[in-house]
């Protein structure tokens, strides 16, 4: 597999299908309602040029954003056991796996690639929100070990981009079992000394919060993600008050010591290039490629 | 005063019946010996039937008991020298998760385990055992000290989940968790955890991430509460029935699906009728799986106890 592929060709057929939607054209900021033309917001790495909100962006973006020139290969993943619980709400969970992957054009919620960021080896896992919420189950715990281990194997950096609202619950305790799994894959890239970053996105909460994402070395966060281990809704419920203002955002978290710095996106790969070269004590004179959009 | 779960009416209604002929027959000669072992058949016959096919929600009842034993029960009977530690040396100490030293059969041990409080008081001192960060990080430093000292360690499970609060998630509610699983996994010690009541979700895990996990028979153990799923997947929290079913969180289940290593029986009608005699099942249970993991060198400890969890869910 080549990046040609992998990257380049579905982002052409993603642009196409959107073309033949006029609506898919125009995005509305979530923050200011600006309505934003794609070109311009895809430009822009997602960022509203009008108020600087950080849209949601699936892990074909990262990838583009992050890796020198978009470069990459994609890891290909375990198969694991599909709905195990034969699980059943008010709709079938196998249902829902099938909805999520023709909406999103992957199998599953982490997508696994490596590549170089800033001349750095780097496995990355980022965790596509619009895939059942992120939602950690096997497939996404297999998809964390697998990429620790290709970490170890390519003697590469861990970056893990993060964006879940936690557990999936469709496959009950095994969904839970994925916290302890998912920080036996942490403490592998650690014990080959290697540098395991995360990047906390909009939103990281629950048990993926409470595993793999609070563990990393370094801990950056995109500029206003909420980050939590229990959703603002469960909070209010409980304590019966409002939440203060910019609670559980990436800055409140940076003012609470919880994380090492709050990164706008525009900065994020050449941050990341950065921490990887001094925790690896590699300089970055090969291969310095094109700085990032800004 | 016996508390009766709702399924446990039948019962609470044989033994109404015995207590009044006892009344009865203290003031008068009446020869009522033939009429109670009646009905104390009758009712071990009704426990029996009952208790053989609860459904995962009535479990979820008689897990939630407030007479099933809690954490300083298992302790007080359990331990000798039981000497309780306090504080996480950072913040404050957390009543809601508690641990000390103390000698289990002969072996000196640390405890750690979630305390759901007995009473109105007890469990708003004890916050219904939803620990905040402070409690993991307590149980991260009572761990790291049994690693220390050689000293195994033994968690009691039994929390309706983390605490969802201001304080909680300002002090790191989520990294206290992840620390805390990231622990038990590094421990040269063994870690035997058992799911003593309710296993409740990253509140549950960050306690029982272990060599061997047991769990009794009327325990559950969920990665989210039957009302909390019902509420998010069918936007109707009277689901809860349904999402209880759904969940798989009963022992059987979890043994089938290999999260847990062992079924720990309780007593007919459940631990809450007779905790004493299900505290000392649970102890023999304990005392067994820790000889075996004592037997263990370090080395293949460690790698075993991370091969079991990176083995679960896998297709063979
Ligand atoms: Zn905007």
């Amino acid at each position: 597999m080549n990046w040609l592929t992998n990257f380049v060709r579905p982002k052409i057929g993603s642009l196409v299908r959107k073309r033949e939607s006029r609506e898919n054209l125009w995005t509305k900021c979530p923050s200011c309602g600006q309505i934003i033309f794609h070109r311009d917001l895809a430009k822009n790495q997602s960022v509203c040029p009008n108020c600087d909100h950080h849209l949601r962006i699936g892990p074909n973006d990262r990838f583009a954003n992050l890796f020198d020139d978009g470069a990459h290969e994609r890891i290909a993943l375990p198969e694991v056991p599909t709905d195990p619980l034969r699980f059943r709400d008010t709709k079938r969970y196998a249902d829902r796996l099938k909805e999520n992957r023709s909406k999103t054009g992957d199998d599953e919620a982490v997508i696994v690639a490596h590549g170089n960021i800033v001349g750095q080896p780097a496995v990355i896992a980022a965790q596509n929100f619009a895939f059942m919420a992120g939602s950690m189950g096997l497939a996404a715990g297999e998809a964390l070990i697998t990429a620790a281990r290709e970490a170890v194997d390519r003697n590469a950096a861990l970056i893990v981009i993060a964006a879940a609202g936690g557990a999936r619950m469709q496959e009950g305790i095994l969904s839970l079992m994925q916290m302890p799994r998912t920080v036996v894959a942490v403490d592998m890239v650690r014990e080959a000394r290697l540098p395991y970053v995360v990047v906390l996105t909009d939103p990281t909460t629950g048990g993926v919060t409470a595993s793999y994402a609070m563990l990393g070395d370094i801990a950056i966060a995109e500029p206003g993600a909420l980050i939590g281990f229990a959703g603002p809704r469960v909070i209010e419920d409980t304590i019966r008050e409002q939440l203060p203002e910019g609670f559980q955002r990436a800055e409140y978290l940076l003012a609470h010591g919880m994380i090492d710095m709050v990164v706008h996106r525009h900065k994020l790969r050449e941050t990341l290039g950065r921490i990887l070269s001094l925790l690896m004590k590699r300089t970055t004179t090969d291969n310095i490629p094109r700085a990032a959009t800004s | 005063m016996n508390v009766f779960l709702d399924f446990e009416k039948p019962v609470a209604e044989l033994e109404g019946k015995i207590k009044e002929l006892r009344h009865v027959a203290h003031g008068g000669a009446l020869n009522i010996g033939d009429e109670v072992a009646r009905l104390e058949a009758r009712v071990e016959q009704v426990l029996r039937q009952t208790y053989a096919k609860l459904t995962p929600w009535q479990k979820m009842q008689v897990a939630r008991h407030p007479d099933r034993p809690h954490f300083l029960d298992y302790v007080g009977h359990l331990l000798t020298d039981f000497t309780p530690l306090s504080g996480d040396r950072s913040y404050g100490d957390d009543a809601a998760l508690l641990g000390g030293i103390g000698r289990f059969r002969g072996r000196s041990v640390v405890v750690i385990g979630h305390e759901k409080g007995k009473g109105t008081d007890g469990r708003v001192k004890h916050n219904f055992g939803m620990a905040h960060p402070e409690g993991y990080r307590k149980a991260i430093r009572l761990m790291e000290m049994a690693d220390q000292f050689g000293l195994p360690v033994l968690t009691f499970v039994d929390t309706p989940g983390a605490y969802p609060g201001v304080g909680a998630e300002e002090r790191g509610q989520a990294e206290a968790i992840a620390r805390s699983i990231e622990t038990c996994l590094g421990l040269d010690v063994p870690l035997i955890a058992t799911i003593v009541g309710e296993g409740g979700s990253g509140g549950a895990i960050a306690l029982a991430t272990g060599d061997r996990v047991l769990m009794f028979e009327h325990a559950v153990y969920s990665v989210i509460s039957p009302e909390g799923c019902a509420s998010i997947l069918w936007r109707n929290p009277a689901k809860a029935r349904d999402a209880a079913d759904a969940l798989k969180l009963t022992a059987m289940d979890l043994m089938e699906l290999k999260v847990i290593d062992v079924v720990v029986s309780e007593p007919l009608g459940g631990a809450h009728r007779h905790p004493d005699r299900a505290i000392e099942l649970l102890g023999n249970a304990i005392d067994e799986v820790l000889s075996d993991v004592l037997a263990e060198s370090v080395e293949t400890r460690r790698q075993r106890r991370r091969d079991k969890y990176l083995a679960i869910g896998r297709l063979t």
